[in-house]
């Protein structure tokens, strides 16, 4: 093993031992060659609790090299707890470069939300999963799930979509929305909103799934077809928002809602941060952008 | 109709280990006969059933079902996609127990659907037309479609069941000790509405029961099962009538006349 010169003493390159990179890569390796399918792998303690995205941590560790510039998204934001802890945790550890810009990134993890601006050949997306089957709220054993999955035996998940209309009249599911991967495997996309499920189809970026906690390793190839389960007459729908970003301006993306007081006074702004950021740099300015604060350090 | 038999088996027999489940069954059913497997609590009338389905493989013999495509093959040949295939397509299992034979967690209308669905139809009308028909063809009140079945009595709980198994229209239904459970007015409507049902659809059923009333009711022809094997078959008027073996003589002679 010609392991890499530790960015720490202490520490291998990117925290985890040589031989449990190759493992994790093996898994991945698989999870690339069966789009959508669930790779168990040797899941390793890592130092944060399960929840926090040990997987992706785990992931990101296997395929990150000296040359990457990694990025960290928490919730579609760089400058969230989680996200600044994994960042520095690489930082320090790899010793690799880091950056908020989605345009830079080689790697990026994520929690809950795909970059608004278009991921291109090259970059690989590493989502922290929480739980990878989509069919455990629906069949507890997981020797039947794994049946399931094995006879493309999809019923219940339509069972799931029918409830959801009897009950509410459409399709209440609005994250961890399910997909059906390459036509084959039924996936869950982790907890992102159903919003960027599109961005998951036929995306030129490499995207991989780190379930920590459940052991499982998962992944969407470059330009994979992701279709989101519905049915004829009450076809996949994403959330639509009434405003545009209070701070840029922006229109057809993801927002979060701000309460500002306790009137009633909110806000709805980009959560990706880094893309409302940008836009302010480029001049776009929405309702609310003088009021906060400048571009760059919202 | 054919004149080939639906399914036949032939030597079925299943060991646990040294005890015997059930031994040299052998008997042929065709479309819209209704069998019934009677027989004390441990004679081999659940061992027998789950064979039949394929719940449970045989340590002897085999069963031979002839397929929609009306080829009859070996069914533990089977792969076990084109098994659980025709397990909710062309079969229908009536459990004793409905918390087994339902999802308890979903509501009427989904528990109909559901095989729809697995069969791959995608249009929410249409799955919900067809559930509330067949609501309608079991005596549930089509507003009770989006409640959960947990909140359903014992005997809409079967009505359920059966409406959720004949929903792909299988020809052959297992049933095991349907209407034990349930009292008797409810025993009577269940039992008419299955019978209505056989003789409308053309189903060929299985019944297991330790109640000859409901095999006198239900069947055409009946098997008397004692330790695993069969004592006696033949048309249910004649045997339940006339007993040739002192066991069904026995059995016959136990029911408790009202």
């Amino acid at each position: 093993m010609n392991a890499q010169a530790p960015a720490e003493t202490g520490y291998n390159f990117a925290y985890l031992d040589e031989q449990t990179k190759r493992m994790i890569r093996r898994a991945i390796l698989k999870a690339v060659a069966i789009p959508g399918y669930q790779v168990p792998f040797a899941s390793r303690e890592m130092p944060m609790p399960y929840g926090w995205g040990t997987g992706g941590v785990q992931v990101t560790a296997a395929v990150l090299g000296p040359n990457d510039v990694l990025k960290v998204i928490d919730q579609g934001s760089d400058d969230t707890t989680n996200a600044v802890s994994i960042r520095k945790f690489f930082a320090k550890t790899a010793g690799v470069e880091t950056t908020t810009r989605t345009t830079e990134a080689t790697v990026i993890q994520t929690r809950h939300r795909i970059p608004e601006t278009p991921l291109t050949d090259g970059q690989i997306l590493v989502y922290q999963v929480p739980i990878p089957e989509p069919l455990r709220f629906l069949e507890p054993r997981e020797t039947e799930t794994r049946k399931l999955h094995a006879l493309a035996d999809y019923g219940l998940m339509h069972v799931k979509l029918y409830e959801d209309i009897a009950r509410h009249g459409h399709i209440a599911t609005t994250y961890d929305y399910p997909v059906e991967v390459a036509g084959r495997y039924v996936m869950n996309p982790s907890p992102t909103p159903k919003f960027d499920n599109p961005k998951m189809h036929r995306s030129p970026a490499l995207q991989l799934f780190g379930a920590g906690r459940e052991k499982r390793i998962y992944a969407v190839p470059p330009y994979t077809d992701v279709v989101s389960l519905d049915f004829e007459d009450h076809p996949f729908e994403v959330q639509r928002f009434e405003k545009p970003c209070a701070l840029c301006a922006a229109t057809g993306v993801y927002l979060d809602e701000v309460v500002l007081d306790d009137r009633g006074g909110r806000m709805f702004v980009c959560s990706d941060s880094d893309f409302c950021a940008s836009r302010r740099d480029a001049g776009h300015r929405g309702e609310m952008a003088n009021a906060a604060q400048p571009a760059g350090q919202s | 109709m054919s004149e080939l038999p639906l399914l036949s088996a032939r030597d079925l027999g299943k060991l646990y280990g040294p005890r015997i489940g059930c031994e040299a069954v052998s008997f042929d059913i065709h479309e819209g006969e209704v069998l019934a497997v009677v027989g004390e609590s441990g004679s081999g009338k659940s061992t027998l059933l789950k064979l039949l389905s394929t719940e449970l493989a045989p340590t002897s013999g085999n069963i031979r079902y002839r397929m929609r495509d009306g080829v009859t093959r070996d069914l533990f040949a089977l792969t076990e996609a084109e098994r659980r295939f025709l397990l909710r397509t062309d079969w229908g299992f009536v459990r004793q127990d409905a918390r087994e034979g339902l999802r308890m967690s979903v509501s009427a209308g989904g528990n109909v659907g559901e095989r729809l669905m697995a069969v791959g139809e995608r249009h929410y009308g249409r799955i919900r037309g067809t559930a509330l028909d067949w609501l309608g063809r079991v005596e549930i009140d089509t507003d009770r479609i989006d409640d959960l079945p947990r909140d359903f009595s014992g005997g809409m709980r079967q009505r359920l069941q059966i409406a959720r198994n004949l929903v792909t229209h299988p020809r052959l239904v297992f049933m095991d000790e349907p209407t034990s459970g349930l009292d008797v007015s409810v025993q009577a409507r269940l039992l008419d509405l299955v019978r209505g049902l056989v003789a409308e659809m053309g189903l060929a059923v299985i019944i297991v029961t330790h109640d000859l009333a409901v095999a006198r009711l239900l069947s055409h022809r009946i098997m008397v099962m004692r330790h695993g094997h069969v004592i006696e078959q033949g048309l249910t008027d004649q045997v339940l009538d006339d007993p040739r073996e002192a066991y069904t003589q026995l059995l016959v002679s136990s029911v408790l006349a009202a």
